[in-house]
C-alpha cells in the first residue's frame, strides 16, 4: 500500500464530463441521467445521495465501466474508460462474492488474474485477509459468514487488487445499524491509511455526512446534481455535535427539497 | 432435506470445534439405523409380496425370488448350470460400464462445454436453441436404425445412443446453470481483471457447477436406463444384450437377474456421484442430496 503520510495532490483523479444515459425500456426511452459534469481529485471521499431512481448507481455503473454512458465520457487519470478495470473496485451492496471460493481465494482472486507466482498471490491474500481482520475466517466460505463480514471480503478484495478508486454502491444498506457503524468506522481507518479514493452511494443523509469530504446531492427525473456540498468537519465526527447536525439538517434539507416540488407536480396533476 | 438442516450448524461453528455430546451423538445413530432399517425393510416387503404372488398363482412364466437368487448365484460364480452365463458376470457387467461410461463421458465433454458456451453467447444460443429443442423430444430408440447405420453392428452404436440419452439433461442443465448465475458475479470478477477463457474457467464455470451436477446425475441414470436399448444393438456381452438372450431364451430368472445387476451398478455408481458432488460443491448450502 502506498505510504501513510501521502500529502493530497489536487489533480483530477476521476473527471466526468457531460455524461448523460437513457436507457431503452420497452419500446420507448427513458433518460436516466442528464449531463453530469464532476471532478473528483485524489484522495477525495465523495459520497452521492439521492431518492431512489435518480440515477446515482448508473452513474457509479458508468464510471465502473458496466455501462457505457450515452453521451460524454468518464476519465481516470486522464485516460478515457472504456471497460471495467482493476483500478476501480466496486463494492456492491449484495457483496458479489464468489460462493465456491473461501475468503482467502476471494480476496486473492484479483492477483491471481495478474498471473503472479502462487507465493505471492498468497502472501498479498493474507495482508488484506489481515486488514479486514478476517484471519479466524480466512478458510471459510461466503455462506458461512455474516453480512458484514462478507462486505469486509469485498472491500478487501478490491483493494488487494492495488484499486485505487472505491466504488461502493450502498456497501452497508443491507447490515444492521451496529455492524453499519463498525464498518463506517473501519472504511474510514482504511481510506484514512490508503488514502484511495471513495466514490459511496448512500441514501443516507447521516452516512453522507459521518463519511464524506464531499456531498453531491442528485435529483430525479432525469437524474442530475443539484448541490455540491464539501463537509469541514474533522474527523472522527461527533454524531452528536451541533456542526454535525447542522451538516445533516442542510443536506436533508436540500434532499427534500429536490424531491418535493416534483412530487407536489404529480400530486396537482 | 432433513440432513440438510442437521449438517449446516457443523459446517458453521467452525469456530467452536467441539465434538457433538454423547445425546447427539446417540440420537445421529439412532437416525442413521433408521434410514437403513427402512430403506432396506420395503425392498424385503416387496420380495416377500412376489414370492407369494408367484406361489399363489402358479405360474411358469415369472421366475419366484429363489429361482432368480440362484440364477444370480450362477451368474456370479458358477457352479449352478454352467452354461454361457454361469460366472460372467464380470465380464458384462465391464462391458456394460464401457458402453455407459464411454457415452456418458463423451456426452460431459462436449454438452458442458457448449452449454457454458451458449448459455454465455447470444450468438450461439439464438443459432442452437431452436435445433437443440427440436432434436431433444425424439425418444433416443428411435434413432436405434440409424445409429445402427452410422455405427454399424456393435459398441459403437450402444455408446452413441447412450451418449444421446445423456447429452441433453448435461447441456440444458448447464445453459440454465449459467443463466441464472447473478450477473453481479461476472462483473465482480471483470473489474477483478478476469477476462475471455479465464471467465469461463474461474467464474462461469464453477458458478454453474451446481446445476451441471444436476444435470450429470440425471444424466447418468438415463445412461444405465438406455444401456438395454444400446445393446439391442447387436452385442454379444453386456447387461443389456443378457437380458436381450434372457427374453430371446425364454429364460426369466436370467432377465431378472440382469434387471437387479443393473438396478445394483446404478445404484451404486449414483451414490459415487452424489458423494463427489457434495465434496465438490461443500460451499453450495443448497446442494446436499
Amino acid at each position: 500500500m502506498p505510504e501513510t503520510d501521502r500529502p493530497r495532490i489536487s489533480t483530477p483523479h476521476v473527471a466526468i464530463r457531460g455524461v448523460t444515459k437513457r436507457f431503452q425500456v420497452g419500446d420507448g426511452e427513458v433518460d436516466a441521467l442528464a449531463r453530469i459534469d464532476v471532478t473528483i481529485v485524489h484522495g477525495e471521499f465523495v459520497c452521492l445521495i439521492g431518492a431512489s431512481g435518480c440515477g446515482k448507481s448508473t452513474l457509479l455503473r458508468i464510471v465502473a465501466g458496466f455501462e457505457e454512458p450515452t453521451t460524454g465520457e468518464v476519465s481516470v487519470e486522464g485516460k478515457p474508460v472504456t471497460g471495467p478495470g482493476s483500478d476501480r473496485g466496486m463494492v456492491f451492496q449484495d457483496y458479489a462474492l464468489f460462493p465456491w471460493m473461501t475468503v482467502k481465494q476471494n480476496i486473492g482472486f484479483g492477483p491471481r488474474q495478474r498471473q503472479l507466482p502462487r507465493k505471492e498471490v498468497d502472501e498479498i491474500a493474507d495482508e488484506f485477509v489481515r486488514l479486514v481482520g478476517l484471519e479466524r475466517a480466512a478458510n471459510r466460505y461466503p455462506n458461512q459468514l455474516s453480512g458484514g463480514m462478507k462486505q469486509r471480503v469485498a472491500i478487501a478484495r478490491v483493494l488487494a487488487n492495488h484499486a485505487n478508486i472505491l466504488l461502493m454502491d450502498e456497501p452497508f444498506g443491507a447490515l444492521d445499524a451496529l455492524t453499519r457503524e463498525q464498518l463506517q468506522r473501519e472504511l474510514l481507518q482504511i481510506w484514512s491509511r490508503s488514502r484511495v479514493t471513495i466514490l459511496f452511494v448512500t441514501h443516507s443523509v447521516e452516512e453522507a455526512a459521518l463519511l464524506a469530504d464531499r456531498v453531491l446531492v442528485m435529483s430525479a427525473g432525469p437524474g442530475r446534481i443539484e448541490s455540491d456540498i464539501a463537509i469541514d468537519l474533522p474527523r472522527p465526527r461527533d454524531v452528536s455535535s451541533p456542526e454535525f447536525n447542522a451538516v445533516r439538517r442542510d443536506l436533508a434539507r436540500r434532499l427534500t427539497s429536490h424531491i418535493s416540488p416534483t412530487r407536489n407536480l404529480e400530486t396537482v396533476a | 432435506m432433513s440432513e440438510q438442516v442437521t449438517a449446516l450448524p457443523e459446517t458453521t461453528d467452525q469456530s467452536t470445534p467441539e465434538a457433538p455430546s454423547a445425546a447427539r451423538r446417540r440420537r445421529r445413530l439412532v437416525e442413521q439405523v433408521r434410514t437403513v432399517a427402512l430403506g432396506i425393510g420395503f425392498p424385503i416387503v416387496l420380495i416377500l409380496l412376489w414370492d407369494r404372488a408367484v406361489a399363489m398363482t402358479g405360474t411358469r412364466l415369472v421366475p419366484s425370488p429363489r429361482e432368480v437368487a440362484v440364477m444370480m448365484y450362477d451368474f456370479s460364480f458358477g457352479g449352478v448350470y454352467d452354461d454361457a452365463f454361469s460366472a460372467t458376470i464380470l465380464t458384462h457387467v465391464w462391458k456394460s460400464m464401457t458402453r455407459v461410461y464411454g457415452g456418458f463421458f463423451l456426452a460431459a465433454l462436449i454438452g458442458i462445454p457448449l452449454g457454458l458456451m451458449i448459455g454465455r453467447i447470444k450468438l450461439l444460443r439464438q443459432l442452437l436453441d431452436p435445433t437443440i429443442n427440436v432434436l431433444r423430444p425424439i425418444p433416443v430408440t428411435a434413432w436405434l436404425p440409424l445409429s445402427m447405420i452410422f455405427f454399424g453392428l456393435g459398441p459403437n452404436a450402444a455408446i452413441f445412443l447412450v451418449f444421446l440419452g445423456a447429452f441433453y439433461p448435461i447441456l440444458l442443465n448447464t445453459i440454465f446453470g449459467v443463466r441464472s448465475v447473478d450477473v453481479r458475479l461476472f462483473e465482480a470478477a471483470a473489474m477483478l481483471g478476469c477476462k475471455g477463457s479465464a471467465m469461463f474457467r474461474q467464474v462461469v464455470f464453477p458458478a454453474s457447477l451446481p446445476s451441471i451436477f444436476n444435470g450429470l446425475r440425471i444424466a447418468h441414470g438415463f445412461a444405465w436406463i438406455l444401456i438395454v436399448v444400446g445393446e439391442m444393438t447387436g452385442v454379444p456381452t453386456g447387461l443389456g444384450s443378457v437380458i436381450m438372450d434372457g427374453r430371446t431364451l425364454s429364460r426369466t430368472d436370467l432377465v431378472v437377474t440382469g434387471m437387479i445387476v443393473i438396478g445394483v451398478c446404478g445404484f451404486v455408481t449414483d451414490r459415487i456421484i452424489v458423494v463427489i458432488s457434495n465434496r465438490v460443491l461443500q460451499w453450495s448450502p443448497q446442494h446436499h442430496a
